[in-house]
């Protein structure tokens, strides 16, 4: 008998067991809308308001964003007593990408084929980032059955009618060249003998369109975008964050400061386009969340961008992964794959059931596993933390002996460490801080509303998703709008004509600070959260 | 009370709680991470760690994330290893036994010791990939290497001075783009998005309105 568990906690997993046969002859209905909002409403964190706080200065003053966020976007900047001599250029180049994830590498390496002098910073590796996280997969309509339409429907509902329209063309209509592109550069599809690509469902998807490299999709790609960057030789100036950007006497972005990580010091990046691929915000633990998120998704990008002028756009919406890690505690947090139910595993609650379709939305997956435990349906670890059971037996018994270490190798291994056998019994999860849906708003091309060569990509881009994600866009989007950012970032760099830099935005900005007598004394960009325990 | 345990970060002492990781444990410590700190979730292979539980003679290699603390532990972060990538052009090599020994020769030079595979923190058989590489088996290298998280603990260990990441790299883009059977559906797709065989119906679902699409999309069909 394998019992990872506490007694108690083996005694709830007798009742998922017992309901197993039954539950393995019906599907869980699907909710209604209606069913939906309700759930919505009362359980999303989204919907906390004692979670959020109206922003005071800047292109968004008066709207609401996460408290955490706002703090930042309230503070002072990191280099505004330093006196740092921007005449003394360190690198200049055409195309300044800031971040190394997947939107990143996939912008340098199309701006470089546009013939660019392009140069990657990054405040960790190059690859540390969420892309090389992502698990699940990555969508496409390329089969026969589905078309990018169905696609745009499935993504523009999902993300509840939010989302730019322009935005969620580009994504659907770019997603099979995606996908052909990172097969041409080497990436390991799951494909059969025939070469078809093995496709699942996502929550939300009406069509199986879940491309997927086993369970290390993410890895799978950003390792060999990484790989294509090195070979190009593509500079990659690592350990060093940008800290604010550097604009010119017209209004253009011109570079940005340059902090290094290590040593401290300052240098300064000159370039005639600037694309922040920056990533994410689950560093920030919104509301107590734990997160699925790298150690460097601070909201790094959005502070710059904001001081710089450019508006954001549904920065009060956060995506909580419904299956997060609730136990055991040493991975609290990390992030268990939807493809975990997209090849067959259930939600069910303490009593044994299953008390929603498991492929439903991620809010409303996230919402139901907290109405559970609100109400009594859950199980509390020792630590205390509440969870429900995924029952991923089933997936074995569905799938055949053998499924979970070939579809979902790293989720087997991320639980044996801890003598926890999920072919034999179910994994406890909560949701988890997994994803931003807003960001810097972006036109159809990529461009910043406000700053006319100044480009935005990846997680830190908002509008593509509306106010939810679907499993599997994300992915996609840092491929397909890091690509497009990279070729347009390339094109604008050749009509652009820098005048001399300046950092008066920074200064302008809080001056606007103390005008709205907002006395802080944090630093912003946070660039990496504070972990460290000191006694004194 | 929380029970306590002795670890040992570069040879000094401090007693933290039993259940963290090697990387909270440092942190409660009081260290702030800069370099070897990456996903935290085991996906990135930044943390890679060496180690020796005080008393005992074996040394072993883990990921600071994904290991928990325990008593006597001896620990030291390889934040950074010089491993050499070698650089080429994905459209111009082959996956011909050639160019492994063109790009990787020290490959030839492994004295089959297994650290690789011992000091692997994803039990991966290392040095069976490195034997398919040599003999141009990509597609086999490429699966058994395919869960690699390239923290570099086989290439610390190797006295060939091999570094067997870079290897799997190699050998999976190979396999992705040259062996593994062309995708049809894929590439026919493609033509037809670049044909504007989508445009006209991607504008009409653009234009339609909300209410419309709701209707739409509350009343679609999910494929089986």
């Amino acid at each position: 008998m394998n019992t990872p568990y506490p007694e108690y906690m083996m005694e709830s997993i007798k009742k998922v067991e017992a309901t197993r046969a039954q539950r393995m002859t019906e599907e869980p209905k699907r909710l209604t809308a209606d069913e939906k909002d309700a759930l919505l409403k009362e359980f999303h964190p989204d919907y906390n308001p004692d979670a959020f706080a109206e922003i005071k200065v800047g292109a968004n003053k008066g709207e609401k964003a996460p408290l955490e966020l706002v703090n930042l976007l309230h503070s002072t900047s990191r280099i505004l007593n330093e006196d740092i001599d921007i005449t003394k250029i360190d690198y200049d180049v055409d195309v300044l990408v800031i971040g190394g994830g997947g939107a990143g590498s996939s912008c340098a390496i199309e701006a470089h084929d546009a013939g660019a002098d392009v140069m990657i910073v990054t405040k960790l590796r190059i690859g540390d980032a969420n892309t090389m996280m992502a698990e699940g997969g990555i969508q496409a309509a390329d089969k026969e059955n589905d078309s990018p339409v169905q696609h745009y429907l499935d993504a523009f509902g999902g993300g509840h009618f939010a989302g730019r329209p322009e935005l969620v063309k580009r994504l659907v209509m770019e997603a099979p060249d995606a996908i052909k592109w990172l097969n041409e550069l080497g990436v390991m599809f799951d494909k059969d003998e025939e070469g078809r690509m093995v496709t699942t469902h996502g929550g939300g998807t009406s069509r199986k369109r879940m491309h997927a490299c086993k369970d290390y999709s993410g890895a799978e790609i950003m390792r060999t975008v990484r790989d294509e960057v090195l070979n190009r030789g593509i500079p990659v100036v690592e350990f060093t964050s940008a800290v604010e950007l550097l604009k010119d006497e017209n209004g253009q972005a011109a570079g940005a400061v340059l902090l290094n990580m290590e040593t401290g010091d300052y240098s300064v990046a000159r370039a005639k386009t600037v694309v922040i691929a920056t990533g994410g915000a689950g560093r920030m633990h919104y509301q107590g969340f734990p997160t699925s998120n790298h150690y460097g998704a601070t909201a790094d990008g959005l502070i710059l961008g904001y001081r710089a002028g450019t508006p954001l756009l549904y920065q009060d919406s956060i995506q909580y992964h419904p299956t997060g890690v609730a136990y055991p505690v040493q991975i609290l947090g990390a992030l268990v794959t939807e493809k975990v139910r997209s090849v067959g595993a259930q939600l069910v609650n303490a009593e044994g059931e299953a008390y929603i379709h498991p492929l439903e939305t991620r809010d409303v997956n996230a919402s139901g596993v907290i109405r559970e435990c609100r109400e009594g349906r859950g199980i509390e670890t020792p630590d205390g933390q509440k969870g429900v059971w995924l029952d991923t037996p089933m997936i074995e018994l569905l799938g055949g002996e053998g499924t979970i270490e070939k579809r979902i190798p790293a989720m087997f291994r991320m639980y044996m460490k801890y003598g926890i056998d999920m072919r034999k019994v179910p994994i406890l999860i909560y949701p988890t801080l997994h994803y931003q849906n807003g960001g810097l708003e972006i036109n159809g091309d990529g461009f910043t509303k406000a700053i006319p060569n100044l480009l935005v990509a990846g997680e830190a881009a908002g509008g593509i998703h509306g106010r939810n994600r679907l499993m599997g866009n994300s992915l996609l989007d840092v491929i397909v709008f890091g690509r497009n950012a990279g070729k347009k970032a390339a094109a604008k760099a050749k009509e652009v004509e820098l005048g001399k830099m300046n950092l008066d935005h920074v200064k302008a900005y809080e001056e606007e600070l103390q005008n709205a007598s907002i006395d802080t004394d944090t630093v912003s960009p946070l660039l990496l959260p504070n972990y460290a325990r000191h006694e004194r | 009370m929380e029970k306590m345990v002795n670890v040992y970060f570069s040879g000094k002492k401090y007693s933290v709680p039993a259940d963290l990781t090697i990387m909270t444990a440092m942190e409660y410590a009081g260290y702030t991470w800069k370099r070897g700190c990456g996903c935290r979730h085991g996906f990135c292979g930044a943390c890679a760690t060496i180690y020796r539980i005080k008393g005992k003679n074996e040394l072993k290699t883990c990921l600071a994330c994904q290991t928990q603390v325990e008593d006597g532990m001896y620990v030291a972060s390889i934040p950074f290893f010089p491993t050499d990538k070698r650089t080429y052009n994905i459209n111009e090599i082959k996956p011909t036994q050639q160019i492994m020994m063109e790009l990787y020769p020290e490959i030839y030079s492994c004295i089959g010791c297994n650290a690789c595979t011992n000091s692997c923190t994803q039990d991966l058989n290392v040095m069976q990939y490195i034997a398919y590489a040599q003999r141009g088996e990509f597609e086999k290298c490429a699966e058994e290497s395919f869960d690699c998280i390239g923290c570099g603990c086989c290439s610390v260990r190797c006295p060939a001075g091999i570094s067997h990441p870079h290897v799997g790299v190699l050998a999976r883009r190979l396999t992705g783009k040259y062996i593994a059977p062309e995708t049809q559906h894929l590439k026919e797709r493609v033509e037809e998005v670049n044909e504007g065989a989508f445009d006209e119906l991607i504008e009409q679902i653009m234009q339609k309105p909300i209410t419309e699409l709701q209707e739409l999309y509350n009343n679609r069909e999910i494929e089986k």
